[in-house]
């Protein structure tokens, strides 16, 4: 059996700092000191693991995992789907993969949420998903609003989904957002601008994805999602228990 | 030019913001959609070990609770075996090692039940001692925090934890150390995590 191999190092410099004063929270929330960077062990290249059992087949439609029967949310109808991928360009497969947004008029069911737009009845906000073993995943949901939020007087998130995904390992944890092509907000937003490297961005605008529309139907947008990729572990000597 | 490397870069992180319990927790959200939530049973009913809680609030850097954090745990069971296919050994039926809490909207408080885990080997043979690693998200973090969360009653083994050993500053590995307690007859060992300021907290690049 092939030894477990650590993951790659995650490159700092090209996700978001910790802190970025233009988006004001994470101003007393970032931490001052450096991390600790480990070598990984057996508690960082171990994570859960889910299967079929844990979610329903249902669970990645949004446009009915909450309606009434009958019903349908207000919204433009969506398609987003991709892969999980890894840092060697191989697929992930079976790993969860859970999304939460606004309705199509920016305002999320939850009870912190107090924007003026009104929720939608039949609109929950949450999917969940595995991958198949190709990496492949998809939901069905309408596209969220852009709405405002308390950072400067005037500030609009962009359409945005987030997505949580778990991968193999607890150090591939990652939650994100992505993010509409064409969308102006997007070059304006705070949140999107603590990624220093612009083509780290470009990498979480989903483009619009003709293909895979369903004629007369549904709208489609692909998003693919790149986790930390894994070393090989040839000619090295590494005692029991690495 | 050399030929170029054909890696991919990871997706860049993006803040849970303040509603990650819509995606990850509905329940808190304050709706019912899916027919279970994950990750409120780390254990199971058949794990061996002595019955724990963990419990503890967030808090900034002015001293204040965070109330919208979602943390989650990933541990061994008693005998330092992760229920993972390249871990070694077997865990209980229904031992998961894996569960997600969110801070109370009020207090920020935060507690999971679980088992105290076993040591699990390190690097290079070192044993370390047992421990939970910890998953921090909330709005105004960017990328999600892992830290780890060690037993006071281990001084020992706290001690000789590879780990433990890599913190230069010997004041700051105190922070990671859960208090042990005894309430109402159960055993509860606290864990403040500071995200900045006095005593902030050891967190790790893993």
């Amino acid at each position: 059996m092939r030894k477990p191999a650590e993951y790659y190092q995650r490159d700092r410099a090209w996700h978001p700092p910790a802190l970025a004063r233009e988006y004001k929270t994470s101003v007393a929330r970032s931490p001052s000191y450096a991390l600790i960077s480990l070598e990984q062990s057996a508690s960082e290249i171990t994570g859960p693991v889910f299967g079929h059992n844990d979610i329903d087949p249902g669970d990645n439609d949004l446009l009915t995992n909450y309606a009434q029967a009958g019903e349908s949310p207000i919204g433009e109808r969506i398609i987003l789907h991709g892969r999980v991928l890894d840092e060697n360009a191989r697929p992930v497969p079976n790993t969860l993969v859970e999304i939460w947004q606004a309705n199509a008029g920016g305002r999320y069911r939850h009870k912190k949420d107090m924007y003026l737009a009104p929720v939608d009845p039949n609109f929950g906000g949450c999917g969940r998903t595995l991958s198949d073993e190709d990496g492949y995943y998809f939901f069905r949901t309408v596209k969220p609003g852009a709405y405002p939020w308390r950072n400067w007087v005037n500030n609009w998130r962009p359409a945005h989904i987030h997505i949580s995904v778990f991968g193999s390992s607890f150090s591939q944890r990652l939650i994100t957002q992505m993010y509409f092509e064409g969308d102006p907000l997007i070059a304006k937003c705070p949140i999107v601008q603590t990624i220093p490297d612009p083509a780290a961005i470009e990498r979480l605008i989903a483009p619009l994805d003709l293909n895979a529309t369903i004629p007369l139907d549904t709208i489609a947008y692909k998003f693919d999602i790149v986790l930390r990729g894994r070393r090989s572990t040839l000619f090295e000597n590494r005692p029991e228990g690495n | 030019m050399p030929q170029r490397l054909d890696y991919l870069k990871e997706t860049a992180s993006q803040t849970a913001g303040p509603f990650v319990h819509i995606g990850l927790a509905p329940g808190a959200a304050g709706f019912d959609i899916y027919e279970r939530e994950l990750g409120w049973d780390i254990a199971g009913p058949n794990a061996g070990g002595e019955r724990i809680r963990v419990e503890g609030v967030v808090v900034d850097g002015t001293g204040s609770p965070v109330k919208d954090v979602l943390l989650e745990a990933w541990q061994a069971n008693a005998q330092g075996v992760y229920a993972h296919p390249e871990h070694d050994g077997e865990v209980e039926e229904g031992f998961r090692g894996w569960g997600r809490v969110i801070t109370d909207f009020d207090t920020g408080e935060w507690g999971f039940d679980t088992v105290k885990p076993g040591p699990v080997m390190g690097r290079n043979g070192r044993m370390m001692a047992p421990h939970i690693n910890l998953w921090i998200v909330a709005r105004g973090v960017n990328v999600g925090l892992n830290t780890r969360v060690y037993f006071s009653d281990e001084a020992e083994a706290n001690a000789a934890d590879p780990v433990m050993g890599l913190i230069e500053w010997e004041v700051r590995r105190q922070t990671l150390v859960a208090e042990r307690a005894e309430r109402d007859g159960k055993i509860v060992y606290r864990f403040d995590v500071r995200l900045q300021g006095e005593g902030e907290t050891v967190f790790f690049d893993i």
